[in-house]
């Protein structure tokens, strides 16, 4: 569990995240959503310990991350798996390379114990083929999946992912999202997705946190995000008529 | 103040590189990778620099010295003093700023516009180590590819002499052999490893703390060059000063 009091950054005279409170559960799809310019990003970099900030507490399982030794926050690192808006791939390295990277960093495992473990996490992402491909080979689906797959590969405890749809036609999307859920399911991991894609939203959604202006507007899950009758939220999240649609509805339907 | 800042910055970095290593098992395919891409890759550019170059020095020499009075094998004497002395460690060093320190500013500052350096950070690596200290280790070769420029810019002068007919190929012979001082060699590799230094060290700041998109990478490798170029030079005459004029 992940459990944030209070957090404040600045940039210079840009006031970014003004006193955000909140909490990541394990086992959970969270979702911090907002507008573009709204803080998810500075926050999620701020929850990997990528950017310093001026007050406030990030815990990890009730160890404060700040007041932790270097050897204390390398070792909750090497718990976090991440995947990042643009894959972040290690562009001089295969896929195969590129996924056993953590193990070969981490672990003390043998050669043939590696190779098992890659084959095992890049069959879970239904890339088997593709081991000796160079990332500018792969598909952008496919760059995000070797990018989970690494970042699994060392059972993580924490998955973070930084719009992992963006750049993704609407099939591949809901391929991504689908994994994420499963694999945080599956090995019982807090898992916290950066988003502003809605159908992510609807669909996997299991706690999801709002973002307006630096500030924490909302919180709730998919399943609250409909009967919301927070201004900031609604505007958001059905400014769509699509959306809109749906919202009615469901509203109709479960009233 | 921003130059200062910059200037702390970069002997922050230095001491962050050391700090906290990575893996051996590693850092030795890294280290490797490296010798191949800064050193080995060099060898062809240097050797064909330092041969013409070297060979252009003795016709120039050759050309300017028509006294009679001034013997022959002034010719070689002057072409080995200015190889060893100032062409080989220098000029081949301001070469290598272009191309080995182009390349690493490109590819570091690649590296942090696709988040590659975060992803490193994120993995609890430090990615200073992981990065730029295979680049330091690379470079202790660096040596070696100034001894291979000497050599072919000495070979290149006599290959000038014995197909250009500007002096007689024993002249030149004579000439390089004669009143050889073993420290002006020393003098030049004690400079070559300074400037390795500044090889590895300035390309990679430039490459690591780079902000923006592709233009900027581009922008950061234009000044990479020009700092480690500026660095090069302002060593170079402050060795001089400190070893040869006493």
């Amino acid at each position: 569990m992940i459990e944030v009091k209070d957090l404040h950054k600045s940039f210079g005279d840009a006031h970014i995240l003004k006193g955000i409170t909140t909490s990541f559960e394990k086992g959970k799809t969270n979702l911090i959503i907002g507008q573009s310019g709204s803080g998810k990003t500075v926050f999620l970099k701020c929850l990997l310990g990528l950017f310093p900030y001026e007050q406030g507490t990030i815990s990890y399982n009730g160890k404060i991350f700040q007041n932790l030794s270097e050897d204390e926050k390398r070792d909750i690192r090497a718990e976090i798996g991440m995947v990042f808006q643009g894959s972040a791939l290690f562009d001089s390295m295969t896929i195969a390379e590129n996924v056993m990277f953590p193990l070969r960093m981490f672990t003390k495992l043998s050669k043939s114990e590696m190779e098992d473990r890659v084959n095992f996490v890049l069959k879970r992402v239904n890339l088997i083929d593709a081991h000796n491909k160079m990332p500018s080979e792969a598909s952008g689906g496919m760059q995000k999946r070797v990018a989970i797959a690494r970042a699994i590969v060392n059972n993580p405890k924490y998955l973070f992912c930084d719009e992992p749809n963006s750049g993704l036609d609407p099939k591949t999307a809901i391929v991504i999202d689908n994994l994420i859920q499963e694999i945080t399911d599956e090995y019982q991991m807090t898992t916290v997705i950066n988003s502003h894609d809605m159908n992510s939203v609807m669909e996997i959604g299991e706690k999801i946190v709002f973002l307006k202006d630096g500030y924490k507007a909302w919180e709730g899950s998919n399943k609250t995000i409909f009967k919301t009758d927070n201004e900031a939220v609604t505007d958001f999240v059905y400014s769509s008529e699509l959306f809109k649609k749906v919202r009615k509805m469901y509203l109709e339907e479960n009233q | 103040m921003r130059y200062l800042q910059d200037i702390g910055t970069y002997f922050l970095m230095i001491k962050e590189i050391f700090r906290k290593p990575t893996k051996w098992s590693v850092m030795k395919g890294l280290i490797l990778k490296d010798i191949d891409d800064l050193i080995i890759g060099s060898l062809g550019i240097v050797a064909f620099i330092s041969f013409f170059v070297g060979g252009v020095v003795t016709i120039q020499t050759a050309l300017n010295i028509d006294n009679p009075l001034i013997p022959d094998y002034l010719v070689g004497f002057a072409t080995r003093q200015s190889v060893i002395l100032e062409f080989a460690p220098t000029l081949i060093s301001i070469i290598m700023a272009g191309k080995m320190g182009s390349f690493i500013t490109s590819s570091i500052g690649t590296m942090r516009v696709t988040e590659q350096i975060d992803a490193l950070e994120v993995m609890g690596i430090n990615s200073l180590n992981y990065l730029v200290f295979p680049k330091f280790i690379a470079l202790i070769l660096y040596p070696f590819v100034i001894s291979i420029s000497m050599f072919l810019g000495i070979l290149g002068g006599l290959a000038a002499c014995a197909y250009g007919h500007y002096t007689s190929v024993e002249g030149y012979l004579q000439g390089l052999q004669e009143d050889f001082d073993p420290f002006h060699v020393t003098y030049a590799f004690i400079k070559t490893l300074l400037f390795a230094f500044i090889l590895a060290s300035v390309p990679s700041f430039h490459g690591y703390y780079m902000k923006g998109g592709a233009l900027e990478v581009g922008k950061a490798s234009t000044t990479a060059f020009v700092w480690t170029s500026v660095m090069i030079i302002i060593v170079n005459y402050i060795l001089t000063q400190l070893l040869l004029s006493s």
